[in-house]
């Protein structure tokens, strides 16, 4: 670790110039250091780091500096847990990919035109359409002039009109009550039980949240407790999605790693749970389990039977589950379908359902709709302590409400137009063509990666990513650790530089130690997606024969 | 027992309460943000009152405020892009619209943006912030669009805290506060350090009083750094530029990370009173200072004369943070992915309003107006309003939009409060509620020096209704005092 004071005391300052460094890479660095890539030390992304940052690194400390005084906030005294905290979807690889965005728009050559961002499940930004319906009500929510408009359906004012009904002053600028607008927990609540085949929900079990994130964090932050042995333990699969890891180091809670067996459609095996749980307890108290299904990177659909052992895993060991269910609109594989937990939970009868404790979480962002930028989502709780929802109120009112727009998203997302309705042909359509291309390009991706030499994929029943394991040759291996990067850090950094095609490393979700996988998303419309997925071949299999 | 059990009830450190002791059908929800929501509906009892009047939270559009219409226009055309082609939107949105949706991803609001915020959007940040601070540079590398101002402060609050025992964190934080601050630093277990505004003196901050604060914390805990609120929520006064000098000073000499909450930097009403921004001031004051103070200053779409709340946007600034913690705090945003963008959007055009010459401009300039002169209008009312009351004290609302009036309690009153187990401006409050239907919250929500009483009411209700307002809460004291007498 860099010493306190090492960049700012104008001692270091005087050190003679890096000459060699061109104006270009000095304009590159700079450019690094302003978007936030931290120079230097192991950086702010963990793990490793690219090139570019390192030259920002030498850039910097060579900036002849005003004489300043040691600054209060530096890396030494701040809050030691968000240092720890990594987040690998949007890490250093994303910030060259951002660089090099910027090097193509000021004409800088490259071999590649365009950089592809399939690091991110960011649907939109992939060229995918807005639902027309929901945007049409969110515009009659954002400016109600338009309600009087013939160009909008009808069916969209009704929404627009309950909605704003709803809202403090008719409007979506008030805010609303902390645990979200009453009538759309409604909403959500009559979804969930649709979606259950009538397994109750309670609009009261129903918090709407600044998209799922910010749910599943909250509810994190409340179950940590305890010091020493008695610190949390929060169990998470391997490979996770970062926000798991990240939000666990904020809390300083325990990370209690299980691992999803690969070699099995990455199914998650109770066995290795107990095992987890086990070896846990040595030195936390395990008691929250987090599951992701479909899962995110993995793509796995649970089947009931899974889910069921899970559920009674829970019960058994006294786990505290947390479900992340935002891909339940995402399952493609013939023979794969989405159970909720809250669903099976119900079914497993009243030992079960009355006791297991569960909070359940959907998102406006993912699904047919990729409504990523209105922050939208909802938590369920089930078996709730009342005193606990109470705190949970008062630690939601304390950040006011969630975006009243994120919260009118979600409700079209619940309550979308139904047979009968003026507007429902166009939603069907639009809804089938999102989802049937996703489905289509989940197997397509599968079986191209399967035919590339040292690629291996398993199916993406669901969910919107790939998640192959890339064996790499150990002279790329000892390349990586030259340049001390992750083994799959080097590989997708060369992948970036080499063909615009921004993907992340495993090492970001976490992997079986000397395995080496990358996550890319495959929301590139189809045809752009082949030319990707052929580039990727391309690439790999130079980069195999560069360090055979 | 489950896994996560309650805490049987008993009060936490943010001044919980259990709403099973309550009244029906008035549920109190636990926080003294939104203390005194009610839920749901009077269940068919007879009340006092016919309608409940929400002052107790700045919410300008539940309060009857309309939306600016250039903003909603705005947002109406990034959200259905199809509207570009109509003829019904002036000229001006649309280009605002086309400018925002060419910098989102995809060009659509519903593509996650950079964590830091769209880059566009801070760059008019920037730009407005140089305007307003008289061409003092801001750069759009050091703002950051977060999700409210909250977002922010409890961001960058999270990131300071450090150290245990007495190397812990100390935030000073004025008395009366905004419960965020106390409520955030609850949350990260850092020392909250109290520093009480002048209420003799229209609330001023004393920097001798931060100086007894700081010394008195430095035996428990490390202040490290200092919440201003300016201007003040709850207390509306707005500060002399002399005074952040001095501020900015004891922060240089104390070394003191600085946090400017300034989200009602557009509401300033009495003569003589203006709003300096702590970048400015701080720029002002030369290099030794302007290039070691580390500042980090807040703003807001919720506040000013646009009250969108429900959007959920706002930026900060920071100045003379450290490049690796720069670097930190992306990480740490993006952890969140990113926020709101159609709240980014919203901000956006608070910073980048119609000017003149443009097609907007006459309409915005006469609804921005308007809401500042009746609120100016409405300050001053309340003020006069409240000092006519026997009992009641109220320092002018110099800025911001609440009236913090001094209620004097008789002794009577405060035992009847006791045997309630309730702090006795809780118990006034709570009172004036159930008679009379008006929602304000107690002064022990924002902390007041021992044996005074408080309470916090939003100038937001239109002039005739807040007259209203301020007759009913004049005649419920009255009665009170009579009545404990």
């Amino acid at each position: 670790m860099m010493k306190l004071g090492a960049r700012t005391a104008p001692s270091r300052s005087l050190r003679p110039c890096r000459v060699s460094l061109g104006g270009r890479a000095m304009q590159r660095a700079a450019a690094l250091v302003r978007r936030g890539c931290c120079p230097g030390t192991p950086g702010p992304w963990g793990r490793s780091q690219s090139s570019a940052a390192a030259e920002a690194s030498a850039v910097l400390k060579v900036r002849p500096q005003r004489s300043r005084r040691e600054r209060i906030l530096t890396l030494e005294s701040m809050n030691p847990q968000v240092k720890a905290v990594e987040y690998a979807v949007r890490g250093p690889i994303v910030l060259k990919a951002v660089e090099l965005e910027l090097e193509l728009q000021r004409g800088i050559k490259k071999p590649f035109t365009e950089v592809i961002r399939a690091n991110i499940g960011d649907a939109q930004a992939m060229g995918q359409q807005p639902i027309t319906f929901l945007r049409q009500v969110m515009a009659l929510c954002t400016y109600p002039n338009l309600l009087d408009s013939p160009s909008f359906p009808e069916d969209a004012k009704k929404r627009a009109r309950r909605i704003l009904q709803a809202c403090g002053g008719n409007s979506l600028g008030s805010y609303s009550a902390s645990q979200g607008v009453n009538c759309i927990r409604e909403d959500v609540a009559a979804y969930i039980t649709r979606r259950d085949g009538g397994v109750p929900a309670d609009p009261d079990n129903i918090y709407l949240t600044t998209g799922a994130s910010d749910g599943i964090s909250t509810i994190l932050k409340i179950l940590v407790s305890g010091g020493g042995k008695s610190r949390t333990g929060v169990l998470i699969p391997i490979p996770q999605y970062p926000l798991y890891s990240a939000v666990i180091s904020e809390l300083d809670a325990v990370q209690v790693n299980y691992y999803l067996d690969e070699e099995n459609c990455w199914a998650l095996n109770v066995n290795e749970l107990r095992r987890a749980v086990r070896e846990a307890k040595e030195h936390c108290d395990p008691k929250v389990l987090c599951i992701i299904n479909p899962g995110n990177p993995t793509g796995q659909v649970q089947s009931r039977k899974c889910i069921e052992d899970v559920i009674h895993f829970a019960w058994e060991e006294k786990l505290f589950l947390l479900a992340d269910e935002v891909y339940q609109d995402n399952v493609y594989s013939p023979g794969c379908r989405f159970h909720s937990f809250k669903k099976v939970l119900h079914e497993m009868g009243p030992e079960y359902s009355s006791n297991v404790e569960l909070a359940s979480f959907h998102s406006t962002s993912k699904g047919y709709m990729g409504e990523c930028g209105y922050r939208g989502g909802y938590m369920e709780v089930i078996n709730l302590h009342p005193e606990i929802k109470g705190q949970l109120v008062k630690l939601l009112s304390v950040r006011l409400c969630p975006p009243v727009s994120g919260q009118a998203a979600m409700d079209i997302v619940v309550n979308p137009p139904v047979p009968g309705e003026e507007s429902f042909e166009q939603f069907r359509r639009e809804k089938e063509s999102v989802l049937g291309d996703l489905a289509k390009k989940a197997k397509l991706t599968e079986d191209l990666f399967n035919q590339v030499p040292g690629v291996q994929c398993n199916p993406l029943q669901g969910a919107m990513y790939a998640f192959p394991r890339i064996f790499l040759p150990a002279r790329a291996v000892e390349a990586a650790q030259a340049h001390t990067m992750a083994p799959d850090m080097f590989y997708c950094m060369k992948l970036l530089e080499e063909t615009g095609i921004c993907v992340v490393p495993g090492s970001g979700f976490g992997q079986r130690e000397g395995t080496y996988h990358f996550r890319m998303t495959i929301l590139p419309p189809v045809e752009k997606l082949r030319t990707v997925l052929q580039k990727v071949k391309e690439f790999h299999i130079k980069f195999l024969e560069k360090y055979a």
